[in-house]
Order: C-alpha cells, then structure tokens, then sequence
C-alpha cells in the first residue's frame, strides 16, 4: 500500500507554444505511514506532483503506482483512489460550498456512496479531529474566521478517511497560533491514526520540527530526497535553489564557527537546546 | 475540457497579424462578417475562405489551436445544417418517411455550415492575435464618434477589458475548484442531465463566491487609484496608426470588393 512514481514527466500546455515541462523524470518510492514534507521554491512543481498521486492530472509521460496498481490505466477505479489518496488543496477554504460545515463535511464521504448514517458519523469525526467547535456545526461556513474555514476543509477531506493525506501549503495565510494548532492537528492524525502524510510547505521549521523524510524540488526534479538532518546538512546548494535551512541550524552553525562543540546537523528546536545545555555543561 | 474554449483567448507569438493596430484587426473582422453575409454563391465564399487560410498562414498560430475552437460550436452547426437540410421547401431528390432532402436544402445547408465555420473562425483569429487590453483600446476609439451622442463609450470598454480580463482567471479558478471538489469524489462527468446538473452546484457556489470577492477587490483597488471614469484620462501607450495598418485597410477594401464583384455581382 504505498505509492510508487516511475519516470514521471509532465508539461503543461502541451502542444501549444506555452508549453513548458512542469515535472522531469520524476522517482519517488512512498512507503506506508511516512511524515514527509515536500519543499521547493515556488514553482518548482510541488502541486503538479501531488495532483499526479490522486489521479487528478494525468502524466505526459511515465507512471503512477498505488498499491502496486497503475492509477492511469483504463478503468482504474479514481473514486476509490481518491478516498485512499486524500489532497488539500491550497486554500482549502475556497472549496467550501454549503449551507452549514456539517454538510459541507458530507459531501466527501457522501460522494463514495455511503449509506446517510455512516456518512454523518464520519463527519462528525473529522470535525471532531480537526478540533472544531461543535457550537458552529451548523453555521455557515462563509461566516467563519480563516483558520476555522480551513479547519473544515480539512475535515471534509479527512471525512473520506483517507490513508495517505497530502496538503499543499495548509499553514498559508495564518497566524503562528493557527499554524501550530494545524502542524498539531497533522502530526496527531499521523500518530494516532498512523496516516501516511505528505506536506508541502514554504517554511522550514515547519517541516524540520514534524517530518521524518524530506523531498526537496527543483524546477521540475527531486533535488533531495533524504532525512532532515541529511538535506539539512547542504545549506549552501539549498540557498542556491532559493530555500534556507532552518534558523536553528544557522545558528548552531555560527555557535560552532565562534568554539563551541556541537552538533551543527539538529534541525529542531528542541534537540538545539539539548546541544547547547550539553555545550555549556562541559565548558 | 475548459481549455478547448479558445474565443476570446490570447495566443502570444510574434506575427504581422499580432502586431497590426487593434483598429484595423476589428474593422477587418466586422468587414469580413458582413461580407459573409453578402455572398451569394461558392465562389464568394472560396475567396473568403482563401483570404481566412492566407490570414491563419500570417498569424503564426497554429490551426489546430484555432480548430480547437470549433468544438464548441459543433452542436450548434450540426442542428443548423440538419434543420436546413431537411426543412427547405424545393425541388426534392431524396425522400423518406415525413422527411425530404431538397437541392435548395442542401445548398443553404452547405451556405449556412461554412458561413458559421468562417465566422467563428474570423473572430477567433481577432481575439487569437489581440491582448483583451488592445481589443478594447481599439473599440473604444473606433466608437469615440459616438461620445457626442452621449453613449458611455469608455465605461462600455472598461466594462468589456475588464471582463475580458476575467476570462482567463475564472477559468483557472474553474479549474481548480473543480479538481478540490474532484479530491473529494465529486464526478462531473457522468450521471443523468438533472444529476449533473446538480453535481455542478458545487462548483458553481465557490466560484461566485469567489467571482464577488474579486470584483469587490476590484473595484477597491481602482477607487485607491482614485479611478473615476474617462474624463480627461490619458494612456501609456496610445495607438497610433503605422504603414503597415494602410496596408491593411487597403487589403480589407480589396478583400471586400472583390467578394461583392464576385461573390454577389458576377455570378448569381
Ligand atoms: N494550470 C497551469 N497551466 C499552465 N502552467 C501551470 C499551471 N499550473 C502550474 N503551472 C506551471 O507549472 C510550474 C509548476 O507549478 P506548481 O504549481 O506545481 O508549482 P509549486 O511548486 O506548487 O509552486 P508554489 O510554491 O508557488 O505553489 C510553474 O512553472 C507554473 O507556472
Ligand atoms: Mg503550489
């Protein structure tokens, strides 16, 4: 149950003179139960990829693997990879639509033929999981703060209880508190729930502080693909492609450059301290 | 499927056609629609169509692109060609059951088949070949005679770029609600007509949503630049005719004239 993608090519436009390759040769391997972080200066292709992993853009070339079955092939169920595959899109919150969350929740699980019981059962979890208000269950979502907007849209997704759950950049457009409780939100489900989680994001630190594996793109290719630690250790070609390690790693960095011994490869926070405690202690 | 709507898309390369003035590319548009209808036989409109494959040929853009087009419409010419075939009352070759196929029939089927297909083609080839900003710099000035008659010729333009202007960004905006809504199993494409009907509501209420939000956004942006309508405003770049737009007019009136010599006069 992992996906697989092969040789992964694709352009935008093609065959007209707009054309211009978004992906190229693209190989990945995405094993169960993974906390991924997709990075990549803008327009390097990271929402082109994760619309290939749910079948929502169909490769120029190449192939895409879900459990060990082409997703582009004819007659592949979509609907059914689509409830397996769960993708939040950017904004998430534009999709809304209905009259109350609940409903708009619904609509997901509604889609994959569910019987109406089970159904509302599901979207009452997802707005449970994604910490959401009962008191606003059933108010409009258009009257709604950004951050609860985008609480919902989550849930709407989470409603079809995926097993992979991919989101494009949730932590845009909101304030450090909401983008917490969000990170939060994401590393809980892929704890309790052990979902298989890819997000994309601009921000290092949000990645280094959750993810176990980071994919790094570059115009089109995977530029790295290796633990935090790793990717994190090639400051100088990241900054190059227009990315940054995350401040902490600066940091320890210039603690090293002025005598200290520690360890520059931490990503986090918290493993930061522990360096620099240890650091002290010895001095 | 959104992309196969090329009216009213720009299609950016460089050609004679491209850099024409605006001006003579609608007067060239409107000359080549009216003469559409003035023709009276094929041979008329085998000079029009050799004048629209010369103009395809200096446009750099690809036929295919142009074609792409017509898929739309293709419903439309399908029942014209089929209603004139077969209701136009004449001299009758071929019968069965109610229905009759007249020589009349088949000839204003064919007439009123490739007049659409010109037609369409002619105006898409404008708008292939003009920015939506040019096409309303140029309409507007063609229309400024009309100013002193009290019709709002520049808010009728800005209304038209600015709609024009949207095209694009409300398809992209389709474009992606569509695959949000398809992410969460929402099918477009199948089902009975009430059922998609319905499976379009979806899709419908985020983008007026957000369709209202922009022209709210909008209209403050244009207030903050204390936009305030056509009185004394000036532009950027202002058109001004070049050699190569006599040329184009010249070739216009020939085009027209000799369509109206041949086409209407000549032969019958
Ligand atoms: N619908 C589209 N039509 C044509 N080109 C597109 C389209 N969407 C994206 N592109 C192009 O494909 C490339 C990759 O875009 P993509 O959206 O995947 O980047 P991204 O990494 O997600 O960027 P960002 O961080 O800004 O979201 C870009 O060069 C972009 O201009
Ligand atoms: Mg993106």
């Amino acid at each position: 149950m992992s996906i697989i993608i092969n040789h992964l090519n694709y352009i935008y436009d093609e065959d007209t003179a707009m054309a211009h390759p978004a992906l190229i040769d693209v190989n990945l391997k995405i094993p169960d139960g993974q906390f991924i972080g997709l990075i990549g200066h803008t327009g390097s292709g990271k929402s082109t990829l994760i619309q290939h992993m749910n079948g929502l853009i169909k490769p120029s070339s190449g192939n895409v693997f879900f459990d060990n079955e082409d997703i582009n092939e004819q007659g592949y169920d979509k609907k059914k990879l689509r409830s397996n595959v769960g993708l939040v899109f950017q904004y998430p919150e534009h999709q809304l639509f209905e009259t109350d969350c609940f409903k708009d929740v619904c609509f997901g699980p509604k889609n994959l033929g569910l019987p109406q019981k089970e159904v509302e059962l599901r979207a009452f979890e997802a707005l449970e999981q994604v910490g959401f208000d009962a008191t606003y269950f059933y108010q409009s979502p258009f009257d709604l703060s950004g951050g609860q907007k985008r609480r919902v849209a989550i849930a709407g997704v989470l409603a079809m209880k995926p097993r992979v759950l991919i989101l494009d950049e949730p932590t845009a457009g909101l304030d450090p508190k909401g983008r917490e409780d969000i990170l939060n939100l994401i590393s809980d489900l892929h704890k309790k729930m052990n979902i298989t989680i890819i997000l994309v994001s601009h921000s290092m630190e949000d990645v280094a502080d959750y993810v176990e594996r980071i994919i790094v793109m570059n115009k089109g290719r995977v530029a790295f693909d290796a633990e935090p630690r790793d990717v994190f250790s090639h400051v100088k070609e990241l900054e190059e492609i227009g990315l940054a390690a995350p401040q902490v790693t600066y940091c320890m960095q210039e603690l090293r450059e002025a005598g200290f011994d520690v360890d520059t490869g931490v990503t986090t926070l918290e493993e930061a301290k522990k360096e620099i405690l240890k650091a002290f202690g010895k001095c | 499927m959104l992309r196969d709507i090329t009216l009213g898309q720009y299609y950016r390369t460089e050609s004679v056609i491209h850099r024409l003035d605006p001006r003579v590319k609608i007067v060239g548009t409107f000359s080549f629609i009216i003469s559409l209808f003035l023709v009276k036989n094929f041979i008329g409109y085998a000079i029009a169509g050799l004048f629209l494959v010369i103009c395809i040929k200096l446009s750099n853009v690809p036929p295919k692109f142009i074609f792409r087009g017509m898929k739309a419409i293709f419903f439309l010419l399908l029942i014209t060609m089929v209603f004139n075939l077969f209701l136009t009352p004449g001299e009758a070759i071929f019968s069965f059951w109610k229905f009759q196929i007249t020589k009349e029939g088949i000839k204003l089927a064919a007439m009123m088949g490739i007049r659409l297909v010109f037609l369409i083609t002619g105006s898409s080839l404008m708008t292939l070949t003009t920015t939506p900003n040019n096409l309303t710099d140029g309409l507007e000035n063609l229309l400024n005679p009309l100013k002193k008659i009290r019709v709002p010729v520049h808010e009728i333009s800005m209304m038209m770029s600015i709609a024009l202007r949207f095209i694009p960004i409300l398809m992209e905006e389709t474009d992606k609600i569509m695959k949000a809504q398809m992410a969460r199993g929402a099918d477009f494409e199948s089902g009975s007509l009430i059922q998609r009907a319905k499976s379009l509501i979806p899709l419908l209420v985020p983008l007026f949503i957000s369709a209202f939000r922009r022209a709210n956004d909008l209209a403050m942006a244009m207030e903050a630049r204390c936009y305030r309508g056509g009185e004394g405003r000036t532009k950027m770049k202002p058109l001004i005719y070049k050699k190569r737009d006599a040329i184009g007019y010249l070739v216009i009136v020939l085009f027209v004239a000799l369509v109206i010599v041949f086409g209407r006069i000549l032969f019958r």
